[in-house]
């Protein structure tokens, strides 16, 4: 490597965009050459400068109690969104939305319709769940404690089994509601990560496979089986959370 | 009441938000105001998000909402054509500014900074004080990862200039 392409790749390497092998080539050409060593440390010194604690601004607070109110009062339906914006606005923000969604997004094809209003649903059950700490009502890694709760409160018998054996520890069961109607959760943990299956019976006679959504963080994987409809969510890699979807289809038959 | 799943994802951000609003919009209170439309734009279209990465989500439509506020408000600031070239710092004549930097102080930076083309000041906010990586950059400016790259080489060519011209200029009084 010589200056010149030394020279082009400085900020590449301090930004870490570089593969070792280019990064070592670097290093090597900058600890023998005087020149560039000059370059390089200039640089670096910009870049810690710009990356000084004094450089950043933060929100001030009374910034977050108004977008705080905005957002509440926009997400209440009775009343108009203040969106204080031109005319065009509208133009604007479909213009937005569709470079938003193309190139950013990376937006996941529901398989199913009514699918995305659901894994919404499911996500914000789990996401309260952990919030409120309100995991369980019955908390019991017994299965056999587990599964008898649910009579009495569901029309309907969920499959409860435990999987501590093979890493995913039962810590309990709840009522939650979705779709306008109570259903089975149950609780898991993984280490650090709390999974959620939901179980409520399907409406519909087929069934469905495992579909997987992402969701800010979030991994769920849905499927339905012999009228029983399940969603296991989680902040679980995708990969953990399909192993554990496969135990449970295996041993609750499902 | 508890968090909705958009406060959840996108609220964290507020700072990074703030942050890129102030240094594109250059005033407090300009700031705010695109911050507060961008967080409601977010809501209307959150429901269409499907990434894992809420902050550069976010950061495009705090991006754009600058973009909208400037064209209506400010349109000089926008009206300069920017031409890559014509701004172009050819990077092989860039000389040695070591001891000059060092004499930099945060005043200074910030004001060289401040001075930049827009183009190049929103790259070097997201590269160095937000810590995006070129991807992320390129997504969120809605431009190649070649040009994040050529913008950040020239970008910081031109503050190595302001800022060394600066400091000389403080030696010389």
């Amino acid at each position: 490597m010589n200056c010149s392409d030394v020279r082009s790749l400085v900020h590449a390497h301090l930004d870490g965009e570089l593969d070792l092998m280019r990064q070592v080539e670097i290093d090597d050409h900058v600890h023998q050459c005087q020149a560039c060593r000059a370059i390089y440390d200039s640089q670096q010194m910009l870049q810690s400068a710009l990356r000084a604690d004094g450089m950043y601004f933060t929100a001030p607070p009374r910034l977050e109690r108004r977008v705080r109110a905005a957002v509440h009062s926009a997400a209440t339906p009775t009343r108009r969104w203040h969106v204080p914006l031109s005319p065009w606005f509208g133009v604007a923000a479909a213009a937005a939305a569709i470079v938003i969604v193309a190139v950013i997004a990376r937006p996941i094809v529901s398989q199913r319709m009514g699918g995305d209003q659901i894994a919404q649903e499911v996500l914000s059950a789990h996401i309260r769940s952990l919030m409120a700490s309100h995991l369980t009502d019955v908390p019991s890694s017994d299965q056999h404690t587990v599964k008898p709760w649910f009579a009495g409160k569901l029309d309907f018998s969920p499959p409860v089994v435990d999987l501590k054996d093979v890493g995913f520890a039962l810590v309990g069961g709840r009522l939650d509601y979705v779709q306008n109607r109570p259903v089975a959760a149950l609780a898991y943990r993984r280490g650090e990560h709390v999974i959620n299956l939901f179980v409520w019976p399907s409406r519909s006679n087929a069934d469905v496979p495992e579909t997987f959504d992402g969701h800010q963080g979030y991994n769920a994987i849905s499927w339905t089986r012999d009228h029983t409809t399940f969603w296991a969510v989680s902040d679980l890699n995708a990969a953990e959370l399909r192993e554990f979807v496969q135990l449970v289809q295996h041993r609750a038959g499902a | 009441m508890p968090p909705s799943p958009f406060e959840q994802a996108v609220l964290p951000h507020l700072n990074a938000a703030y942050n890129l609003a102030r240094w594109i919009m250059r005033n407090d209170d300009d700031a705010e105001d695109v911050v507060q439309d961008a967080y409601l734009r977010a809501l209307r279209f959150f429901g269409g998000f499907r990434g894992d990465d809420a902050r550069a989500w976010l950061l495009a439509i705090v991006r754009n909402t600058c973009y909208d506020f400037l064209r209506r408000h400010r349109p000089q600031e926008l009206a300069d054509t920017f031409d890559e070239e014509m701004h172009t710092v050819i990077d092989g004549s860039q000389t040695p500014e070591t001891l000059l930097l060092r004499r930099a102080d945060q005043l200074m930076v910030r004001q060289a900074l401040e001075m930049l083309p827009l183009p190049w000041r929103e790259v070097v906010i997201l590269r160095d004080l937000e810590g995006l990586s070129y991807k992320q950059i390129a997504d969120v400016a809605g431009i190649k990862i070649g040009t994040v790259m050529s913008r950040l080489a020239r970008a910081r060519a031109r503050l190595q200039q302001l800022l060394a011209s600066g400091a000389t200029g403080e030696v010389a009084r």
